[in-house]
């Protein structure tokens, strides 16, 4: 491996689900031109991935990273730009830059890490909670439906959309590898314990599987609704959707060029 | 007398009174004079009350007046609203068709557009031509004005404005002078020529009057310019967008009003902490909230010098006219790139929409910031006597890892209080570098009768009025271009004799008191406007007279 580690002492709680996506992360770095990654991440347990692996990054405000990576791509799309956020950061304080980007189709990777609540605060829910979800704000339970954020991908024309899982190191590498390779906006979801204050390991050890990729747009929706966040049945993993269009930095990069 | 003359055209929105205008003030240009154009717009599309005021005048001219010469009516309302404005002896130019009124030149516009076969929107090339005629400017200059203004059907709008002209009989005779002819520009243009001949590469914004106009152009010359225009979700995504772009390494620029600018506050801060450097065009209008969005006003000063949560400092400069604009956008852009610091532009609608000569006495350049050496491990916070660390980017053999967090020399987080300190002491030693600069730049500027020992104090856009009015009155002016790192070396200096100060500005409370205040200057009067209009410089002559 490439020299990819920054000896920072690392801060995550012990089991913690981040473990494994450093890993996959690691392993697919290690098989690019480094010197052309760039990690951009939000604020939280998921961001300090920053600080762990010694590649370009910039460490951006809570709710941001997408809108600076877009900025990023735009000044220099040579550059390979993964985006590193979590529930919190991507549904709630930055929504409408995750929103935005998809429709643009910017050329960047954004990597979701799903615990389904603030956990660096110890514990609040966020837009993707469950439903009667009883955290710090919460005692009484959430109120609110859980948004699903794939089905808010697909319906703002992202161009890559898959879901994989913390505990399923290749399977998280692949997709990872196949997200930054793609063209386009790439929107990974990955599913990602908090030991800490919600430990749904097993659970999704009973619940996830492999599937295969959908053909259509039909086939994307019904994979990624079959899971509601909330209740029973089982959770697909794998890319959901995909498609070629040109992307945002092709688009923008023609207006400075004469004709 | 002096030749000075204020012509008001105005019209319902949508009927083209601005493109008048602009033309008005460039066949006064042709023929010597010196020009500038105030706009006068509500928050509609169709209907309402526009009107340009153009001064032409022999000496400089910067600023408008109220009281005007002439009054070319595209309808009603402009002669109910303006005709308490015209001067004895002044002159009014109307529709015939439209317009009851019982004194003026009527020029029947209908009836030249429907016997030329015209549309109405071409009856503006008549008023004009009639205008022109009225005050004995010749044909031949109109005509070529009209050609290099009127991109579509040029035949016809000149054979209309032949046949208007004919009809018209020749009333006074403005003089011809020998004045130089310059191009025109709002400021909000001399505020992105100056941004690109600082080597500016991308611009992002949401659309907020009165920035508005800086998106418009440069998107419309992004070929031209070489500069990546995009449009954001809002005011947040594009100040942390044009961070990622400075971060890899391309000149940024940001531009909005209070409302836009209050959400990029956040950013102020991260560009700052993360030493990212950013220029922000901060546009003021009428505020708080919403305010009256297409008027002006100065009442974010305190606002932009604090702007963004943390200890920190910015470069904040304001511009009083168009090449003030250019030379203080470049020189900011440059300077956020010496010290990798967010700079801001702080200006307001007077300032960003009206139109003015350019000529700005030396073309900026891109200066060439720190840059790695490429020798040693790459440290994106390294420390140094003067604060500055060289800067790499993305793509290079260098590490970068920039970051929102307090960090190590590396980019890495830390939290102990030793690693603290020493980030906090190399950005206050940048920050000393940052005040050392401002006595290398002209940050103070001086008018009037330089040895009165009375002065008026101010900032921006009340520039032209104040000038013209401590002229005249023969007390001193000092016009504070830096507001941030605050000029108190040149303040001193400017100050130096002076028993009596007189703050004027377009606010209700004064800011810039409070300013001077905390560098030990008492200000003994302010005169202050709040109606959102610009000042004249008639109104500050009555209000300072008495001082």
């Amino acid at each position: 491996m490439k020299n990819l580690e920054t000896n920072y002492p690392n801060t995550w709680c012990p089991g913690c689900g981040n473990f494994g996506v450093l890993r996959a992360v690691k392993e697919v770095f290690s098989e690019m031109k480094k010197e052309n990654i760039v990690m951009v991440t939000d604020i939280g347990c998921n961001s300090k991935i920053a600080d762990y692996i010694n590649v370009n990054s910039f460490y951006s405000l809570h709710g941001r990273p997408v809108a600076t990576a877009e900025g990023i791509k735009m000044a220099n799309p040579d550059l390979d730009v993964i985006v590193f956020t979590g529930d919190g950061g991507s549904l709630n304080e930055g929504i409408s830059h995750l929103i935005h980007a998809a429709k643009r189709n910017c050329d960047i990777t954004v990597l979701m890490h799903n615990n389904r609540l603030f956990a660096l605060t110890t514990g609040q829910y966020t837009a993707n909670s469950p439903k009667g979800f009883k955290g710090k704000s919460t005692p009484y339970g959430v109120f609110e439906e859980p948004l699903n954020p794939l089905e808010i991908m697909m319906a703002s024309k992202a161009s890559f959309i898959g879901r994989t899982y913390s505990s399923k190191i290749e399977h998280m590498k692949n997709l990872i590898k196949e997200g930054i390779e793609h063209k386009g906006f790439s929107f990974i979801e990955v599913l990602q314990p908090c030991v800490s204050f919600f430990n749904n390991i097993q659970f999704y050890n009973d619940k996830v599987y492999e599937a295969s990729q959908g053909k259509s747009v039909e086939d994307a929706m019904k994979l990624i609704k079959e899971w509601n966040y909330n209740g029973e049945g089982k959770i697909p993993l794998g890319l959901f959707y995909k498609e070629d269009r040109n992307c945002f930095e092709e688009e923008i990069g023609k207006t400075i060029k004469n004709v | 007398m002096k030749k000075d003359y204020s012509i008001l055209i105005g019209g319902a929105a949508g009927q083209g009174s601005r493109k008048a205008g602009l033309i008005i003030a460039k066949i006064f240009n042709n023929i010597g004079y010196n020009v500038f154009i105030h706009e006068d717009y509500q928050s509609l599309i169709k209907g309402g009350h526009n009107f340009s005021i153009i001064r032409a005048s022999e000496e400089e001219c910067i600023s408008h007046t109220d009281e005007v010469d002439f009054i070319l009516a595209l309808n009603d309302e402009t002669i109910s609203k303006h005709e308490k404005c015209l001067k004895k002896g002044g002159l009014i130019i109307f529709n015939k068709k439209n317009i009851e009124v019982k004194k003026g030149i009527g020029i029947d516009i209908d009836k030249i557009i429907k016997e030329l076969g015209g549309i109405s929107i071409m009856g503006n090339i008549a008023m004009i031509s009639g205008f022109a005629k009225t005050v004995g400017i010749e044909w031949k200059i109109i005509e070529n004005v009209f050609k290099k203004e009127i991109t579509k059907e040029i035949d016809k709008n000149l054979e209309i404005a032949k046949k208007a002209y004919n009809e018209v009989n020749k009333i006074i005779e403005i003089e011809k002078l020998k004045g130089d002819k310059n191009p025109l520009l709002t400021g909000n243009e001399a505020i992105c020529l100056g941004a690109v001949d600082a080597g500016l590469d991308v611009y992002s914004a949401y659309p907020m009057t009165p920035a508005t106009s800086i998106l418009h152009y440069l998107a419309e010359n992004s070929r031209k310019f070489k500069v990546i225009v995009s449009q954001s979700e809002n005011e947040i995504a594009a100040i942390n967008s044009i961070i990622g772009s400075a971060y890899a390494g391309k000149r940024s620029m940001t531009g909005t009003s209070g409302g836009g600018f209050a959400l990029m506050t956040e950013g102020i801060s991260l560009s700052a902490q993360a030493e990212v450097p950013i220029l922000i065009v901060n546009s003021q209008r009428s505020g708080p909230a919403t305010g009256v969005p297409t008027y002006g006003g100065q009442s974010d000063l305190l606002f932009s010098l604090a702007s963004g949560h943390g200890d920190f400092v910015r470069f904040v400069a304001s511009p009083g006219d168009a090449d003030e604009a250019y030379y203080l956008s470049g020189t900011l852009l440059n300077l956020a790139w010496k010290y990798q610091t967010p700079s801001i532009l702080l200006t307001d609608k007077e300032l960003s929409e009206s139109t003015f000569e350019f000529k700005p006495i030396n073309k900026l350049k891109k200066e060439k910031p720190l840059l790695w050496d490429n020798k040693e491990e790459y440290k994106r916070y390294a420390q140094s006597k003067n604060g500055i660390s060289p800067l790499a980017f993305p793509g290079s053999k260098a590490v970068v890892k920039s970051t929102s967090y307090e960090h190590d020399e590396k980019g890495l987080s830390i939290e102990d209080s030793e690693s603290i300190i020493l980030m906090q002491e190399k950005r206050l030693r940048k920050f000393k570098e940052m005040e050392k600069e401002i006595d290398n730049v002209e940050a103070i500027k001086i008018y009037g009768n330089k040895k009165s020992d009375k002065a008026v104090v101010f900032w921006g856009s009340t520039k032209g009025a104040v000038k013209e009015a401590v002229e005249k009155i023969g007390i001193k002016g000092i016009q504070i271009l830096f507001l941030q790192p605050f000029p108190i070396k040149q303040m001193k200096k400017a100050l130096k004799g002076i028993k009596k100060i007189v703050l004027v500005e377009c606010s209700s409370m004064g800011q810039l008191e409070k300013v001077l205040m905390s560098e030990g200057i008492e200000v003994d009067k302010k005169i202050l406007k709040y109606d959102m209009r610009p000042f004249t410089a008639k109104e500050l002559e009555l209000k300072l007279k008495n001082i």
